[in-house]
Order: C-alpha cells, then structure tokens, then sequence
C-alpha cells in the first residue's frame, strides 16, 4: 500500500483544521472495523509503521518544510491524531479481554441466609416501638392468669359471655379454689393493666404486648392462639381527646402520615366510653376497595376511658397492703386504655391471607420476609 | 336484627334524613347498621343492625327511632300512635278506650300467683273471649314479608310483631288448656316440660316455669310450651308480659341450649315498665280480628323488682365531670350544659337542675346499662358524636423497658445473624410429648376445656413444639431450616403454676459438604453446639463446659449438655432416632433447649477491648495420630497447660478416620498460633516450643507423623 499525502494549502490554522479533521475521519472509519488481531495489526502498521507509515510519511510531508512559527500549532494537532490512533488500537483489545477472562456478572450472587425474623413479631415490636417514642414503657404479665386479673378486676359481670368455657381456656383440677383464684389462659393482655395499677401508683403510660388464648376454632382468621398489644394511660386530667389524638398519632406512625382514623362508639366493661377505631383503607385511601370491603374504612383497634369500677378494684387490691391508699381516686385521676390484635395488622400489612401461617414455622412463607 | 326505615319513619314523622345518611349517624353513635339494602319504591330500606349487648333497648324499632330522635333533635312519637293506625284498619277497633275500661258484668281478676318474687318482677295478664284465629293481613303481613318474618296466624304474629316494634317478649297462652290459675315458681328438679320446638325438657330446681295450678305451661322468658299454644281452634287467650330475672333466664337458656328473641332480651334486661303496654298491644292486635276483653288485665308487680329497675333513684351528674372526662372538642363551644341537658332529656332520662353544675337524673326503665355518673357521660359523647372530639395528647412519660429485654434482643440478635429464624409454635401438647420432652419432672398443666384431646396440656418444653415445625417443613420437601422459638413453658400443678422462658433451637439440612475438622454427617450437631456457644458468649455468665450426658428425647451418643459452671443450661443434639422414625422425619433433626430463665441471671458481658499487638503472628501446625479414647478438650488443655504466653489460638484443622484401616485411632492435624506483644519471636524460641508441644502431646500417647 503506498500513500500519498496531499500538500498543505496554506499554514493557517483553518487549513490545517481541515487537513486533519479528514485524516481523523479516516481514522475513526478504520476503527470500526479492528474486529480481528489481524485487522488490528494491519491498521497498526497503516498508520504508526516506522518506514511506510502514515505519521511517519505526514511528519515529514508537513513539518519538516512547515515554517517556523507554524511548527506549534501543526504539532499540536498531530498529536492528537496520535493519540487517537493509540486509544483505537486500546479499545479493542481491552473489549476483547473481558469476553475472554471476565465473570458472567448476570449469574445470581451468593446470599449468606440471614435469619428471618418474625413478620408477626416483627409487627409487634413495630408498634410497641411507636408507644416507646411517646412514652410508654413495656410491661409483660403471665400467660397463665386467674379469674380475677383476667375479668373480675375488669369489671367483667361474673356471668359475662367471655368467662363462658366456650371463649375461655380453663386450667384443669381447680374446683377447691374460690372463683377469683382461678386459673386460665388469658383471654386479653388487659390483666397486666391491673397487676400494673396495683403495684405502681400513676402516673402510668405502659404499652404491654403479649400472647393470649381462646377457646376458638382456628380457620383463616381466626387462632386459639394470638397476640395483642395493649396501652394504658393513666394521669391526672386524662381525657378521651387525649385518647383520640394518642391513637391517631400512632396509626400515622404505623401506617403513614396520609391515614386517618374514625372513632365510634363501642362496649367493653373495662372502658367507659368505649370506642371502636377505623382508619382510612391503606390499600384505597379511603375510596372503597376489596380488602376494606368497598367501605373505605378497615377496623383496627378497641379502645376507652378507663372504668372506675376498675380503679375501684385496683384501690380495693392497693388497700389490702395500705389501708390508707388513694391513688387511684377516680375524682383526681382519670386514664384510657387500647388494645389490638398483632394478627390482624400484620395480616393487613403483609396481605396474609391464612393466619395459620404464623405458627407452622414454615420456611417458605418465612424466607418472603428475608 | 333486622329494621324497616318506612316502620321507624311512623315513629318520626318528621326526619328528613334519607335512609343512608341515618344508617351512618346511627353507626357512628354507637347503633351500627351493618348493611343498608334498599327495598324498591315507596318501601324504604332494611337495615341490618349489629347492636352491642349491652343495649337491648335499641333491639327494636321504637328504640332506634328513640336514637334517631335525639340525634336529629326531633319529636319521637308515642309508642302506639302507629299502631292505633293499625288498629283504624281493622274490622274491630278500639276495645280499650283512652280510659280504662269498666268491666262488662261480674268478673273476678283472672289469678296470678308469683311464688318466686325474687325471680319474676312483675307479671301482667289479659283475658280474651270468642277470639278468631287467622292469618295476619294489612301492614303487619306487609312488614313480616320485607322483613322475611315467618306469619304464623294473627295471636303469634301480634306477639312477634310487638317484640320487633317495641322490643319486650309476651306469649299468649290457649286459655281453655289452662287448670286455674296462673303460678309463676320453681320447676321441681326432674319436672317434665314440652316445649314450642316440639322437644321435651327435663327441668332443674333453679328452672323458672310459668305454670298453672297443676302443671308447668312453658319455660319462663324462654320458650312457651306445646299443649297451651294457639291452634287454629283456640277460642279464648290468655295475654302474658312480664319481667323476668336476667340471671335466670340466662341460667335455663344455657343449661336448655335455647336462645330465643326472649330470652335474648330478658337476660339482657328488659324494660320493667313495658310489660302492661306490651300486653296492651298484643291483645288489641288480636282483638283486632274478633272477640272481646274479659275484665281489667292483672298486673302483678314486686315493689323490689321496681325500686331494682323502673323506679331506681336519680343520679348527680356535674357538667364539669363530663368536661373533665371528655376534654377538648373541635367546636370552641364545647359541651355546654344545655347540651347536656338536651341529649339526655331526648334519651328518656328527667334532669332537675341542682346547686353549681349539678343535675339530678332520672333513669329510664328502659336503660337498665345507665347506672352511675361516667354512665351519662358516655351517652353524652355518644349523642356528640367521637368525631367531634379533637385530637389533643398528654404529657409523655419516662420510657423504661422490661427487664429482660436487653437480653431477649440480644439473644435474638445473635441467632438472626447466625441464620436462624424466628418461629412461634403451639402453646399446647399432647402427653405423649410431655412425657417424651420434658427434661426433668416438674409436673404439667391440663387443661379443663382443651382445643382437642390430643392436646390437652400446656407445653413443658418448647421443643415437641420444634420438632412439629421441622416435620412440616421435610413433609413439604423444604430440607434447609434453621428455627428458633423464644416462648414461655408451664410446670408445676393448679395450685402453682409455674412460668419459665425457654429457647429452642432446630435444625436440619441436606448439606453434603464436610467442613474440617468436622464432617458432614456431624456438621450440625456442631453447628447447635456453636450457636449455643455464641449466645453463651454474650452473658458474664459461669465457665462452659459440655457434658455427654443427656435426655432420653435426643439420640445417645450424639447429644450434651451445656453447663455454666457445673449447673446445665442447655441440652442439645440430634433427635433420638426413635422419635424420628415415629415421626417418619426424612432427614436427622438436631435439637437445643436452653433455659432462658437462668441465663438471663447472668449480666450481658461488657466488652473490654484488648491492645492489639503489631508484632507478627507465627503459625506452627503439628500431625499427630491419637487413640480415640483422647479427645479434643483433653489436648487442648494440656497444650494451655504449658503456659506459654505467647500461644495465642489452639484450633484443631483436620480430624481424619478410617476405622476399617486404623482402627481406634484418629489423625489429628492441630494449629497453633503465637505471638507476642512485645517483640519479633525469635526462631529458637519457636523451636523450643514446638518441642514442649511434642513432647506434651506424645505423653497424651499421641504419635507424631512425619
């Protein structure tokens, strides 16, 4: 192959723009072709070969008769055409080593399995988390309760439905107690409200999650065994609005600042008035939807002022160690309390259909939550 | 329960709220309408009421109408003004006049015994002459039909339709099936009684019957009986309305398993009051289609019962109390006292102004869940409405955390990051499985009532409950799990019920590689045994030692049990093989129990940081073979035994057997580690060491390879 360089018109920078920009644009045509070593190798020698080669024939075609003062601008430009030259017959072969030695990134990478936590605990302590920023501390109480701390104390009638054997799990071979001494699965974490105004005058902000038990036939919704977390608040001037903005707050904290809640009037003999609470669908936003049965609204928790039979009790319990207690005088105190079933919101949360889920240690529905 | 707008608009006449606006102002005070189905023109709609027990006063027509009232602040008609209209239709109207009626003739009030005062309250009864039995027709025909009612003929329908008008329960008794007259008294203990359903009831001594002279005629606010029911022959009626003992009636209703609409509203009580205008209603509507009254009704009441319901004294109510309990609304106005005053007053309560803030109040018969102060204050934020309340919140509190939860998340922690996960299992076992698992005899826990009889104890150990959880995931072909389960166990007896917190661990795997020194077959076993050294290693707690010994539950020979010093804390390895095989468990299950009661005694080890030495470590390993009575504790003690300061680590690299070729004896590859933090370490020190390591391994009667 033998080239011929083409003379210079003229020295002055437009021309030798010109000159060179065509000589790039051949450059970068060849490059496009370097697909085999042997294609490289003969553009190598093209144009960087030391006899024949094209900046060889170039730099002495043009610089060596270039003037003096057009030396620096003429040399600046070649070398630019240099390094393009050099940076084509890089780019090649840097490509085609990674063909050759480089990893298949798109094989999956290696997980160490973590343990999975709970989604159910999880939740759980999700929630009492939120009551520890608003100042709650965590109490626990036994699984095994009696009578008395699971309904007498709260104001349960002693012929109330839930103290049926129907809804309650009775400890067996305990005919010789009396009544109030009774054991059994705890039906509710609510006991531990008692236990906890017995032994601790106000003002109290307790938030006490837990196991509990009834006597229900399990099916998707439903388990003999299930979990809840309850709150009581108990301070001089404890009002249902304080009630209200507490719960609100915490469902915002729990399920985002855009839900809203709804109270309305509900019964439970521990609280009076007493509260059922709904917030805004959190798959809809409240415009009706399959999971909130086209109502907008999914019902979440039970809540109330606290009774003042149940401060009776708990003064009656206080006085047997200090005839003179006061502490909970219903005139000078006053409280509110809540509960919720943790199944219920992790179900909700996690679109979990059969609550059975949580208690089969089943790696495959634990590994989602990975 | 089921209510017709277009009954409860005869009621209110004047509510311009349209059906759907009701049924969410009635939802939201409390009388939640379920479902609202609308019932075609002119019709209006059917609600579907879910109300709570505590107020059957609103399980009826007039009682929502009653609420509806003083939501809207409107005029609540009397009870039987739609009735009368009713009555206008029928071909015999008005027998009982506004004023009480005078006797025709000589008559002797028909008698009413009420043997059990404590029991029956008030008992009223009318007796009806020449009356004709017939199918119901008018607006009675019409609503039953809306509201899918079953029409029996005109004296059982009058009695259902005053139930779901009014809401108090009566019966009508075929007065030619009587013997004298009526006795309201105790069943005598084995006393036979056909009831309404067709079956016959044997009766307890604390059954309330109403009887006459000779026989018990039906089972007290539950059900009336067979042989005085009205029959298309029946000729003459006796109406009954009474009052009966909440307790009472739930007594026989649950010991008969009958739960009837009278018996639902009886023991939830009742209105004392309603009973002589219920049997006024009743006899009108049957009086409707022929027949006369014979005489004044009797009305028989018990003054204790009275002063116990209708006539209970007044209660002071202070406007403050209710400011005080409720708090901030979101109108500025607040709940003014004249507030207070309407919404009571519209609910049938009488107030008389007192001294300061005070009212006094009295209760209506109808609101027998009305008793004390907070009572009124709830009905107060009730008829205001939840909403209205602002959302305020109270001062915060010092946050302290359970005892034990620093070391609970520690634990859990721990086992997360180790690839353990978090499970929950039964609380209850069979006793097959408390026999089998549980570690010593510490007594179990029956249940009185259990879920089933397979499972009728309170779990003594978490680890049946394990063990059940690794089998569901083999039976389901998943062949990698790594569970715990952080929970409570029971022990002891009725009288002492004894509460402790376990850990369990499970384990098994599918996993075919060895990872030396241990081999694949044995890896797990190491793995529990590592796991449990790891949350050992977080607590200040005792010197760790392991012992061979173990429970029957796991496998002998490839099961310990942990010690802190001396006292087992946990009890580990592969399931005994026996129970694996009852189980039909595919691949080895390898177990942990640790007693979490007696770790968490122990204090979480406070770190403190050792200096780092920036002399270079030197590693020496050493290949011995060794009979297998040597184990592994032994010569790493007696390597510590030589007290070189400077030996940093003692690991055992590789555990090497071939019992067909060398029998009794093991290759052992061990690695040690020195290095010092002071200086470079020189080549004959190294060497010296080595030869004391030598020696003192040879003397274990191990034998160096070459």
């Amino acid at each position: 192959m033998t080239d011929t360089i083409p003379q210079l018109a003229s020295h002055d920078e437009p021309a030798l723009d010109q000159a060179f920009r065509t000589l790039a644009t051949e450059v970068q045509a060849e490059t496009a072709a370097l697909t085999t070593p042997e294609a490289q190798e003969n553009f190598r020698l093209h144009w960087l070969g030391r006899k024949q080669g094209r900046l060889k024939l170039i730099s002495e075609a043009w610089l060596k008769s270039a003037p003096a003062e057009a030396r620096k601008p003429l040399g600046i430009r070649f070398n630019q055409l240099k390094q393009q030259i050099e940076q084509a017959l890089e780019a090649p072969a840097s490509q085609k080593s990674a063909v050759v030695l480089g990893l298949d990134i798109t094989l999956p990478g290696v997980i160490r399995s973590p343990g999975i936590p709970h989604p159910l605990l999880e939740t759980m302590r999700q929630i009492v988390e939120v009551f520890h920023h608003l100042g709650y501390s965590t109490n626990l109480g036994p699984q095994v309760e009696t009578d008395f701390y699971n309904f007498e104390a709260l104001n349960f009638p002693p012929n109330h439905p839930a103290r049926d054997t129907q809804d309650t799990l009775l400890i067996a071979n305990q005919q010789s107690k009396p009544s109030r001494d009774r054991l059994l699965m705890r039906t509710h974490t609510s006991p531990v409200q008692i236990r906890t105004m017995v032994q601790q005058a106000p003002p109290i902000r307790i938030v006490i999650p837990g196991k509990v038990h009834r006597n229900d036939a399990a099916d998707a919704t439903h388990s003999p065994i299930f979990h809840q977390v309850e709150g009581l608040c108990v301070d001089t001037n404890i009002t249902f609005s304080d009630l209200k903005g507490t719960l609100d707050h915490a469902m915002k904290a729990l399920f985002g600042s855009s839900v809203k809640t709804r109270f309305f009037p509900s019964f439970f003999p521990f609280t009076e008035p007493s509260a059922d609470v709904q917030i805004s669908c959190i798959f809809c936003g409240g415009k009706g939807c399959r999971k909130c049965k086209h109502s907008g609204w999914i019902e979440l928790l039970g809540c109330g002022m606290v009774d003042p039979a149940v401060f009776a009790s708990v003064t009656e319990e206080r006085r047997k160690t200090n005839p003179a207690d006061d502490a909970y005088n219903p005139e000078k105190i006053s409280g509110f309390a809540f509960g919720m079933g943790v199944e219920r919101i992790a179900m909700i949360q996690h679109g979990i259909s059969d609550i059975g889920h949580f208690y089969s240690g089943d790696m495959r529905f634990l590994e989602q939550f990975a | 329960m089921k209510i017709l707008t277009q009954w409860l608009r005869h009621y209110l006449p004047t509510l311009a709220a349209t059906d759907r606006q009701l049924a969410d102002d009635l939802t939201l005070r409390g009388i939640a309408v379920e479902g609202v189905h609308d019932l075609g023109s002119g019709n209006g709609s059917l609600f579907e009421m879910d109300i709570t027990t505590n107020r059957v006063d609103a399980m009826n027509h007039y009682g929502i109408a009653r609420e509806a009232a003083t939501i809207y602040n409107l005029a609540l008609q009397p009870l039987l003004a739609k009735e009368n209209v009713i009555l206008s239709e029928a071909k015999n109207p008005g027998i009982f006049s506004e004023a009480p009626q005078k006797p025709t003739g000589e008559h002797r009030p028909f008698p009413v015994h009420i043997e059990a005062p404590t029991l029956c309250g008030r008992f009223t009864a009318q007796v009806l002459r020449n009356v004709t039995i017939a199918p119901s027709t008018g607006s009675i025909a019409e609503y039953f039909t809306l509201l899918e009612q079953k029409q029996i003929s005109n004296a059982v329908d009058a009695s259902n339709y005053t139930l779901l008008g009014m809401g108090h329960p009566t019966h009508a008794f075929d007065l030619d099936k009587l013997e004298g007259g009526i006795v309201i008294r105790l069943a005598h203990k084995g006393e036979k009684l056909k009831l309404l359903d067709g079956t016959e009831r044997t009766l307890e001594a604390d059954d309330l019957v109403v009887a006459d002279e000779k026989k018990a005629l039906a089972l007290a606010g539950v059900m009336g009986g067979w042989d005085s029911m009205i029959t298309a022959e029946t000729k003459n009626i006796l109406v009954e309305a009474a009052w009966f003992d909440p307790a009472t009636v739930r007594r026989s209703s649950r010991r008969h398993l009958l739960h009837t609409d009278a018996s639902h509203r009886f023991e939830r009580g009742a209105d004392f009051n309603a009973a002589p205008v219920a049997n006024r209603l009743v006899s009108e509507l049957i009086l409707a289609s022929g027949g006369h009254a014979e005489g004044p009704p009797v009305d028989v009441i018990i003054p204790e019962a009275a002063a116990r319901t209708a006539s209970r004294p007044a209660i002071q109510l202070s406007v403050r109390q209710v400011q005080r309990h409720l708090g901030t609304t979101l109108d500025p106005a607040g709940i003014t006292r004249d507030i207070v005053a309407q919404y009571l007053t519209a609910l049938g309560c009488s107030l008389t102004a007192q001294s300061g803030d005070i009212f006094s109040v009295t209760l209506p018969s109808w609101r027998l869940d009305l008793e004390r102060e907070i009572d009124l204050i709830e009905e107060v934020a009730r008829v205001y409405g939840y909403n209205g309340f602002a959302n305020t919140l109270p001062m915060p509190g010092i946050v302290i955390n359970h005892p034990t939860a620093a070391k609970q998340a520690a634990v859990r922690t721990r086992l997360l990051a180790l690839g353990f996960s978090e499970s929950i299992s039964s609380t209850f076992t069979s006793q097959q499985d408390a026999d089998l698992f549980s570690t010593q005899d510490k007594g179990t826990i029956a249940l009185e009532n259990p879920l089933s009889e397979e499972v009728g104890l309170l779990r003594p150990s978490l680890v049946p409950g394990m063990v059940t959880m690794l089998g569901h995931n083999l039976n389901r072909d998943v062949r990698e799990v790594r569970l715990f389960e952080q929970g409570q166990v029971f022990t002891g007896s009725a009288a002492q019920v004894v509460e402790t917190e376990q850990l369990a661990l499970g384990l098994t795997t599918a996993e075919t590689h060895s990872t030396p020194p241990h081999s694949a077959e044995d890896r797990p076993f190491f793995e529990i045994k590592g796991t449990l050294e790891s949350i050992l290693s977080l607590f200040d707690a005792g010197q760790l030692t392991f012992s061979a010994k173990a429970p029957a539950w796991l496998q002998s020979g490839r099961a310990a049990t942990a010690q802190l010093d001396g006292q087992p804390i946990a009890h580990f390895g592969e399931l005994a093989s026996a129970e694996a095989a009852r189980r039909k468990l595919r691949q080895p299950v390898y177990l942990a129990q640790l007693d979490l009661e007696k770790l968490f005694t122990f204090p979480l080890r406070n770190v403190t940081a050792r200096e780092l030495s920036r002399f270079q470590a030197v590693g020496r390993d050493f290949s011995f073979t060794f009979p297998d009575s040597v184990q592994w504790l032994s010569i790493a003690r007696a390597l510590e035994a030589l007290n070189i300061a400077e030996l940093q680590s003692i690991k055992p690299i590789e555990v090497w057997r071939d019992p067909k070729k060398f029998p009794g004896v093991y290759s052992l590859l061990v690695r040690t580690v020195f290095q010092s933090h002071e200086r470079t370490l020189r080549d004959e020190e190294l060497a010296d060491w080595s030869r004391r390591i030598i020696e003192a391994l040879t003397t274990l009667g191990g034998t160096l390879r070459s």
